[in-house]
């Protein structure tokens, strides 16, 4: 590598790094109240304390099984009724205007609802990021479903295939780009959805550890718990591309650079 | 190679008096034709005259609104087994890799069977990889090969080579050619190439506003020499018999219901 091509490299990291040093020197000249925005390595240092304490692990733990859970149930009813809907005319007369309307209803301006229902315990967040992550799936199922071309369903059925090979071999791929798009839609509201959540009620989880360091003016760890956000959407993200990889390898658009072949 | 050279006579086709209709428009208007077994027919005629409605119901993807498809004893809808159709564009599952193409339908130990295939339309190095990386000709010869290796009796081709350029769609023509000499299966080419047509096949039949308007025996010895007086001669019979009568109104394609339409329940 030439130092150049290091450079090129390196060049994208200049400007956020640059701005970390801004404000890390605003916070130590005291140009910058630590009660607006706390140093960067006061984050750091917050983080580094609750790792060793464990406190880190059992928040992040409660939150990814949270959303781990919830987006198990909402996108696996999604994609069944996806399929339902898409593959029979009966069932999609039947459920999807019903879908539609639901669909309509901002899932997180039920909370109070749901708090009557649920209380403030586990259900009651399982539930709300289900209801989020439910539609997007659902909609793009139906759709990828419906977009599968009909020419190969005509072609693969010329060659013998019908029921469940005919659904596995043609129909199920040729929907997954979309199913897959309504995946990355549904992880980004599940993250949404459990943020608020959390903050509204919760006894543990990184949204309870945000509103928790608020009580008593630890905005290090407000901070702290709003990067943890960010970084398990992005570590969500980087999953559901990694899947892309995998899954639509076949597809030109999505071969890894410097083409898999 | 002893699946794909195992000799399988070719089914003698009897069409009689079969007619369709797509609501009140009669695309097919009653036709007749016999076609012995092994026979390389070519179906020409102008667009919207209905060769390729022909074609899909010998293929059983529309059914004939009167009339009988025989293949000799009994009905060609017993023989969907021995029919296979290639179509205009191949229609290669692109998620799935030119092997598994190639195999489709199939089950058991199929993946000698599908090289072999695949060997004799030329692609055997190419087994492994994803249709996106094949050219128009090449996904083409994967979708004979796809076709060949059921062993069909009867081969159905809507118009395959429409949509390659002049070289490759010679190239196709001899593979085929090579192809049908060697396995005997019966043939009927749909192409709008009336050069094509007389190129390749034992006879050529112009079908005109749904019915067949001329049948037209191409008693020419193989291998046929493009340029052939006697081949221009033929092409020229069929071209004049075709421009001779005043065209149609441009009507739209016959829209058949595609399973999509139709919807399926699994």
């Amino acid at each position: 590598m030439t130092f150049i091509s290091l450079g090129q490299r390196l060049a994208p990291w200049a400007l956020p790094v640059a701005l970390l040093a801004v404000w890390q020197g605003a916070v130590v000249l005291g140009l910058l109240s630590t009660r607006i925005l706390p140093a960067p390595s006061a984050v750091l240092a917050a983080g580094w304390e609750l790792l060793g304490s464990g406190e880190l692990w059992t928040h992040l733990a409660i939150s990814g099984w949270r959303a781990g859970v919830g987006f198990a149930i909402g996108g696996g009813i999604g994609l069944l009724l996806g399929f339902i809907t898409g593959l029979s005319t009966w069932g999609e007369r039947l459920l999807d205007s019903s879908v539609q309307m639901i669909r309509n209803v901002p899932h997180l301006a039920l909370i109070p609802l749901v708090i009557l229902w649920f209380g403030i315990d586990e259900s009651a967040k399982v539930f709300l990021v289900a209801l989020g992550t439910l539609f997007p799936i659902y909609l793009n199922t139906y759709h990828g479903i419906r977009n599968v071309d009909p020419a190969l369903v005509e072609m693969a059925r010329s060659y013998g295939l019908s029921g469940f090979a005919l659904f596995r071999q043609v129909i199920l791929p040729g929907a997954l780009p979309s199913i897959l798009v309504g995946v990355r839609f549904a992880l980004g509201f599940m993250w949404l959805t459990l943020i608020v959540a959390e903050t509204i009620s919760a006894s543990a989880g990184i949204g309870y550890l945000a509103m928790n360091a608020r009580e008593f003016l630890q905005t290090d760890v407000v901070v702290l718990a709003i990067l943890l956000y960010a970084l398990l959407g992005k570590l969500a993200d980087v999953a559901a591309r990694g899947l892309e990889r995998v899954w639509l390898r076949w597809h030109p658009a999505y071969q890894a650079r410097g083409g898999a072949q | 190679m002893t699946a794909l050279h195992s000799i399988r006579q070719g089914i003698p086709l009897a069409i009689e008096g079969i007619g369709k209709a797509f609501g009140a428009r009669e695309v097919i208007r009653g036709i007749d034709l016999n076609i012995p077994a092994g026979q390389f027919v070519a179906v020409v005629g102008r667009s919207g005259c209905g060769k390729s409605t022909l074609l899909r119901l010998l293929a059983g993807l529309d059914q004939p609104s009167r009339g009988a498809l025989l293949a000799g004893n009994g009905p060609l809808s017993a023989a969907h087994d021995d029919t296979r159709l290639m179509f205009q564009d191949a229609r290669l599952l692109p998620w799935k890799r030119v092997i598994d193409n190639v195999g489709l339908g199939l089950s058991g130990d199929w993946r000698p069977r599908a090289r072999e295939a695949l060997a004799a339309v030329g692609l055997a190095d190419r087994a492994g990889e994803w249709p996106a990386a094949l050219s128009g000709g090449q996904k083409q010869r994967v979708a004979l090969a796809r076709a060949l290796i059921h062993q069909p009796r009867l081969l159905l081709l809507d118009e395959p080579l429409g949509a390659l350029d002049a070289l490759t769609r010679i190239e196709m023509q001899q593979l085929i050619e090579r192809l049908w000499q060697q396995h005997g299966f019966t043939v009927l080419l749909v192409t709008h190439d009336v050069a094509e047509a007389v190129a390749v096949a034992d006879r050529v039949i112009l079908i005109e506003d749904g019915r067949i308007g001329l049948d037209l025996p191409v008693d020419l010895a193989r291998p046929r020499h493009r340029g052939d007086a006697r081949l221009a001669a033929l092409e020229a019979e069929v071209l004049d018999r075709v421009l001779q009568r005043p065209a149609l109104p441009e009507q739209p394609d016959p829209v058949s219901p595609l399973p999509m339409q139709l919807r399926w329940a699994l």
